[in-house]
């Protein structure tokens, strides 16, 4: 791998025509993964893109790199396997809010408890695209669909919330109209070293159109959106005049050069504390009471599990008696008839 | 008790050790095989145990047994019925009378013979007074006090002097059948190197049980069963699933790959995926998964990435895994699925033995999805037939399912040590940097077709569980394609018959009166009941299948030598269903059984018998 490729966005792009809706926010998501690949220069071989089932599962189809389309809500452990099996690659998985929290519920946990290293781009549109419209984990309380006529009546899942209480290491969030933000995150997703998950509210303009407009709103968006880098106030607005306080154990939004409060007085942030509390306060925020947050939220590293499994392997060859299978096979109680 | 102690010279016999499932009944049963194995007697086990780890305490429920059959012939079952039966309490006699032979010996421990724990067996009046054993050899012994006694200068607890009367029994047992204890005692050395007061306690109560017997000549016989005349080579024991495991570690190493089990616990399974845990040294990755479709999908992910891919489990894991299946069956990737059987269906009896995950194995998937199916019929042999699926797999481009039972999974057997020299090289098609590369191009041979490894320069491609173009493997909803494909992938499958051996035939190969088929775990009852019937002269021969699809090509013409042919399985008649969707100008009788045991010899004689009048 010494041999230098610089690769432009074009190179991650394969021959298969994207047959995503005109409109569909996968395609700025898709533009921003061909973008980070080609900053990030890794070689296009090491990169194995794994989906389940869903709109977004396609994903493998159009990029020029290994990739495995697999089965509803399975991706994460195929790719989990597929890492485990092969370390000098840069598994990708991409699912959907159905694909990675229902169906996929279990492994989308474990694979963040065991930290294996890979990145999960989970695209919340909070809706079943391929089916045609029912409500996903994430579709908001009340909301109607399909299967859900006179709205749900079940509370949904925080991605993120979830994600911190699966002891997830790394979160960030991103939103498909904001390509360069996305493939930002993204860098720094793939460098980060144990299993990423960055969401990306994504737009589905047929079945669920403006479920995020709330955040994306032209006139309100900079005042909805908080982007968060790490060792920067959390400040927000048109005019930079709104940041988040800590008072009484709860975030508080406040304005900067009212009440006294001056910049000094707005939380920096800091992705690298192990304690989720703060991290855990921010992915739950929600419009139109706070800004949401999106960046890199969560960054904290800690041995992944493909390096404890090879690390294990050579620790236990080293003191090991037996290195080979007629080795094995003579092992312990064995007695010879002449 | 001073009556003259008979030597009495026997070509094989069959001890049955049984306790509560916490008197350590497995282990003193393995020690017993294990001893009997090193002095050079061919060795066939059953370990009966509950599928709850404490049950009840004293209840026939919580019944825990082990048989042991041994002798200087070759010994293909654990035997029918005891000729000795070493009881620990009420509840073990009361559900293993039935298996004992008239006349034979029970060793009983009397003083777990309360009115407490009478009571907790069902049995109204004490069965060691009341006449029930009249015609057995009854051997009535204080095996609790005596051990007591023998272990009160050790300062250990109560409890654990208790744990240690299983050692007593066994080592009466060893003097019964003229055997040494220096197995046992070196194996206690080793397992309690770090608590020497614990293996010094075994050790006393194997040499009390042994010393007892032989003074006090209560049992008033002594046994001599001869080494058997087995071929000459180094030997150990064996259980069926770390036979299973060895096969597929095998595999791993003649293919050159990394082996990666992506595995869920699931009974009578587990065992598989331990033993490959244990086997870092060897760079085995096991991945304990969250759930069985995990386990399968972790396997998957990992073949793609260029690891022999394995995943361990029993019936109601197979199910979860079938979707996985079909993924692996649409992406061609090599793949071993191990089904160990139990009772079904749902939870059936887990801990129990059955063949009944045949048509599952075969067509439990949505869509034409071909698979191969191999079984394995003695606990050695898991070992050639874990190795064959995986050659069948890594070769042939394609998930195998590799079907051995509890009987074959948990039973030991002596295994003359196989070289690795002398097993068969694994050969896969891989491209390399600078080919050009069609995920879905084909040997014409075999049709598997070729694989590359992420992270080749140059080779990158996609696959999935969507349908593919023919060669080059791009998403294709054309509907001549799909015939294409399903042909294909069905002829791929049809054609490994070319490279697995012919069925043979025990017995008259040119064809007779009645030939027995069996396939699986069912071989060593069937293999023994054919050899007695053609030593009493009938005409019988048994074809024993390993391969069930594809089955051996000569299978249609070997099934027409014989005038009627007798399919004898665990089940309902599951694979005499599929030889006749086959084979549909034959008539095939049935013989079944689905009562969580093994078939006994004496009922198919009885069976075949009437096929033959």
């Amino acid at each position: 791998m010494s041999e230098e490729v610089k690769y432009s966005p074009k190179d991650f792009k394969s021959d298969q025509e994207i047959r995503w809706c005109p409109g569909c926010g996968d395609h700025g998501i898709i533009n921003a993964v061909w973008k980070a690949m080609a900053e990030l220069g890794y070689p296009r071989e090491s990169w194995a893109v794994v989906s389940g089932i869903g709109c977004s599962s396609r994903f493998p189809y159009y990029m020029n790199t290994y990739g495995f389309h697999t089965i509803h809500g399975r991706a994460a452990a195929i790719a989990s396997g597929l890492k485990n099996a092969n370390r000098k690659l840069n598994v990708l998985q991409v699912s959907g809010d159905g694909d990675a929290l229902a169906i996929g519920g279990n492994h989308f946990i474990h694979i963040l408890r065991r930290n294996v290293d890979m990145t999960l781009l989970l695209f919340n549109n909070e809706i079943y695209g391929l089916t045609k419209g029912q409500y996903s984990p994430t579709t908001k309380l009340g909301v109607k669909t399909k299967t859900s006529p006179y709205g749900t009546i079940e509370v949904p899942f925080n991605p993120g919330e979830l994600a911190i209480g699966a002891q997830s290491k790394y979160f960030a969030r991103s939103l498909d109209t904001n390509v360069a933000l996305t493939a930002e995150v993204l860098v720094s997703a793939v460098k980060h070293r144990g299993t990423s998950v960055v969401e990306v509210l994504q737009n589905c303009v047929i079945f669920a159109d403006g479920v995020h407009a709330a955040i994306t709103d032209k006139e309100l968006k900079e005042e909805r959106q908080l982007i968060l880098r790490h060792g920067e106030r959390m400040i927000f607005g048109k005019n930079r005049d709104k940041g988040l306080v800590l008072d009484g154990g709860r975030l508080k939004v406040v304005e900067i050069g009212h009440d006294g409060v001056t910049e000094q007085d707005i939380l920096v942030h800091d992705a690298h504390e192990p304690n989720p509390f703060l991290h855990w306060m921010l992915v739950n925020m929600s419009a139109p009471e706070f800004p949401v947050a999106f960046g890199v939220i969560r960054e904290v590293e800690a041995k992944t599990y493909d390096q404890a499994l090879d690390d294990q392997i050579t620790e236990v060859r080293k003191i090991s008696p037996i290195r080979c299978m007629d080795d094995l096979l003579n092992s312990g109680d064995v007695w010879e008839v002449r | 008790m001073n009556q003259q102690v008979k030597m009495i010279e026997k070509q094989e016999v069959v001890i049955r050790f049984s306790g509560d499932s916490g008197d350590g009944m497995q282990l003193t049963g393995q020690q017993f095989s294990d001893t009997a194995a090193l002095f050079g007697n061919d060795v066939a086990t059953f370990p009966d145990y509950p599928a709850e780890i404490r049950a009840p305490q004293g209840t026939v429920g919580g019944v825990s047994g082990f048989q042991v059959h041994f002798g200087e012939e070759r010994i293909t079952t654990p035997g029918d019925l005891a000729d000795v039966l070493v009881a620990m309490n009420p509840a073990a006699l009361k559900a293993n009378l039935r298996w004992v032979k008239k006349a034979g010996t029970i060793i009983v421990d009397t003083d777990a013979f309360s009115d407490k724990n009478l009571e907790k067996a069902g049995y109204a009046s004490n069965p060691l007074e009341d006449g029930t054993l009249t015609d057995y050899n009854t051997v009535p012994v204080n095996i609790t006090l005596l051990t007591a006694e023998a272990l009160k200068e050790t300062g250990l607890d109560q409890k654990s002097v208790l744990r240690c009367k299983n050692m007593f029994a066994l080592g009466m047992t060893y003097w019964m059948f003229d055997r040494s204890v220096e197995h046992t005692e070196a194996f206690f050395d080793g397992k309690f190197g770090k608590k020497p007061v614990v293996a010094l306690a075994n050790k006393l109560a194997l040499r009390a049980g042994y010393n007892y017997a032989a003074n006090v000549h209560a049992l008033a016989v002594h046994y001599r069963v001869a080494p058997a005349h087995i071929a000459k080579g180094k030997y150990r024991t064996i259980t069926g699933n770390r036979a299973t495991a060895w096969g597929l570690l095998a595999a791993a190493e003649k293919a050159g790959l990394p082996l990666f089990c992506g595995s869920y616990p699931i009974t009578p399974a587990t065992d598989i995926l331990q033993e490959l845990a244990i086997r870092r040294d060897l760079g085995a990755k096991t991945y304990q998964a969250e759930d069985e479709i995990a386990g399968i999908c972790t396997a998957i992910g990992a073949s793609y990435g260029g690891n022999f891919a394995v995943t361990t489990t029993s019936g109601p894991g197979l199910a979860l895994k079938a979707e996985a299946c079909g993924l692996a069956v649409m992406a061609e990737l090599p793949l071993v699925i191990v089904d160990v059987q139990r009772g079904g269906p749902s939870t059936g009896l887990p801990t129990k033995t059955e063949q009944s995950d045949l048509l599952q194995a075969l067509y439990g998937r949505n869509g034409e999805s071909p698979m191969p199916v191999v079984a394995a019929s003695t606990s050695a042999n898991c070992f050639d037939y874990a190795f064959a699926a995986g050659k069948i797999a890594l070769e042939h481009t394609t998930p195998v399912i590799l079907l051995t039972d509890g009987f074959l999974a948990n039973g030991a057997q002596p295994w003359r040590i196989p070289a690795m020299s002398e097993l068969p090289e694994i050969t896969l098609r891989v491209a390399k940097e600078g080919d050009a590369y069609k995920p879905y191009d084909r040997d014409p041979e075999t049709l598997a077709r070729t694989l590359a490894i992420p992270g080749t320069k140059g080779l990158e491609h996609r696959i999935g569980g969507l349908e593919k173009m023919n060669i080059t493997g791009a998403i294709s909803y054309v509907p001549e394609n799909h015939q294409v494909m399903t042909d294909l992938r069905e002829e791929k499958v049809a054609r490994i018959a070319r490279s697995i051996p012919e069925q043979e035939v025990f017995g008259n190969a040119d064809g007779g009166e009645v030939l027995v088929v069996g396939w699986g775990g069912t071989y060593g009852h069937l293999y023994s009941t054919v050899k007695e019937m053609r030593k009493e002269g009938k005409d019988v021969s048994l074809a024993h299948f390993h391969y069930i699809n594809p089955l051996p090509l000569n299978t249609g013409e070997l099934l027409g030598r014989f005038r009627k042919i007798v399919v004898c399985e665990l089940n309902l008649g599951q694979f005499a269903a599929y030889l006749r969707s086959k084979f549909p100008q034959f008539t095939c009788l049935q013989y079944n059984k689905v009562a969580g045991l093994p078939f006994t010899v004496a009922e198919l004689k009885a069976e075949i018998e009437k096929i033959l009048n």
